[in-house]
């Protein structure tokens, strides 16, 4: 299949890994990815917080973008997708604000492409089934938690994931790729992403709560699709509740061995070489 | 003359407060909760009964995280969320202080790169969020790991057709 891929901000700096990854999937799983022309940022929650317009404009002008291609458009960041899907959802219900934001835009939106994220598009598109019977190296001995996070998830109405308090699809993909994926309560809390700057230390408070569960679920790793999560839980739990985050990604990535697979692992600001070599999986 | 409560459900444009019968699953479910002056419920019965400026000047509305679970979790639908956004919409509009100042300053700082590249650039977001909040000291032990990483970039990326990103800023600015 063939789509429009908008990376967004993130996946061209700190979530580079995300996007690196991403790419070696997609092409492994026969998923073509034409790059949204000229894209701009999404506004993600800085726009929101502060002026509603400007949050629904800005992703507006990439949804335009992308229409011109005439394919769905997939978003692999998590904060992305949920504006994108936000911006399509008051466009559709608000005729007055459509007109509005047209005006501002100098361009219609048709809201005939689907935005949909990358756990959704290898899960409906390619299957579980098609995905394990790609695997070269299954990832024995990894004990992932997955972490679904907020902006994939809320408001259902606006994004449409499946089993929104109880999310099942990264779980089955990790199982499907030989890990021990272990269950746990904390698959859709929040991180507290959007005030890691400017509210440290609240963060910590809850990336620890989060580290700890995993902890308790008898983890040795956490799973994110999101760039915000993945940013916040390297960075904040306290020293002594770090733990390896991964995107599911790069996992998919060693565990097809495609080529690349081990690059991403030496950016990230939480070793997980050690994890990795222990189990002798690079 | 319209009530606060009247001027939050229109830009609310959806399920009116009146609707929240305060069982109080929204400050239960939120994360931040235990941090706030007031609870997420208390917050709209403060706009129940007119309280703007005690509202507006709250911490409250800038520790909401927007994780949406409130709305998600909320048995009448009312948008608590979007309700929160209304709010710091409207202090920033009449010019209240932000009480976190500095989670203002931030998003400030994440808008000024996008209305300057298209796209933002990390770096030269921190250092104008630094610039802002006077918070000159905080992760700086991180970021020269981040730069060895390949983390950083030092070129702000650019979207090419900046007249229409601009142009967006321009025509959605209100005030």
């Amino acid at each position: 299949m063939k789509v429009s891929y908008y990376p967004g901000c993130s996946l061209h700096a700190m979530g580079k890994e995300y996007d690196q990854s991403m790419k070696a999937v997609s092409r492994a799983l026969n998923i073509e990815l034409k790059e949204v022309d000229d894209w701009s940022c999404c506004g993600a929650s800085a726009a929101h917080n502060t002026n509603f317009d400007l949050s629904i404009a800005l992703p507006a002008r990439n949804l335009i973008a992308a229409e011109k291609d005439a394919m769905d458009v997939m978003v692999p960041c998590a904060a992305c997708f949920n504006r994108f899907k936000m911006a399509e959802h008051h466009l559709k219900a608000d005729k007055d604000l459509k007109a509005r934001i047209e005006g501002v835009l100098g361009a219609k939106y048709q809201g005939g492409i689907a935005i949909r994220n990358p756990i959704d598009v290898i899960y409906n598109e390619i299957g579980i089934d098609a995905l394990a019977a790609k695997v070269v190296k299954p990832m024995a001995g990894l004990k992932p938690v997955s972490y679904y996070g907020c902006l994939l998830l809320r408001p259902p109405e606006v994004c449409q994931f499946e089993n929104y308090e109880n999310p099942f699809m990264l779980d089955k993909m990790m199982g499907a790729i030989g890990a021990d994926v272990k269950n746990w309560s904390y698959k859709t809390d929040c991180c507290g992403g959007s005030l890691s700057v400017s509210k440290t230390a609240i963060v910590v408070e809850m990336c620890d709560k989060l580290m700890g569960g995993a902890r308790e679920a008898g983890a040795n790793c956490v799973v994110t699709a999101c760039p915000m999560c993945m940013a916040n839980l390297e960075m904040r739990p306290s020293p002594n509740m770090k733990m390896p985050v991964f995107y599911f990604t790069e996992l998919l990535s060693l565990a097809l061995d495609l080529p690349g697979s081990k690059d991403t692992f030496k950016s990230h600001l939480t070793d997980v070489q050690p994890l990795l070599s222990q189990l002798r999986l690079v | 003359m319209e009530t606060f409560l009247e001027a939050v459900n229109k830009k609310i444009h959806g399920v009116p407060l009146q609707a929240c019968y305060h069982c109080r699953k929204c400050s239960a479910g939120c994360p931040a909760a235990s941090y706030m002056e007031f609870n997420p419920n208390k917050v709209i019965k403060m706009i129940q009964n007119g309280q703007k400026d005690k509202v507006l000047s709250s911490s409250t509305i800038w520790l909401c995280l927007s994780c949406e679970t409130c709305i998600t979790r909320c048995p009448n639908q009312v948008d608590i969320a979007r309700m929160m956004d209304v709010l710091r919409q409207m202090a920033i509009e009449e010019g209240v202080a932000a009480r976190e100042a500095n989670v203002l300053k931030f998003h400030e700082a994440f808008l000024s790169s996008i209305k300057f590249g298209g796209r933002v650039h990390e770096m030269l977001m921190t250092v104008h969020y630094k610039l802002k909040s006077g918070d000159f000291f905080s992760d700086v032990d991180i970021a020269p790991s981040m730069f060895l990483k390949g983390k950083l970039a030092l070129l702000p990326p650019r979207t090419k057709d900046m007249k229409s990103v601009k142009n967006i800023f321009e025509k959605t600015k209100t005030k």
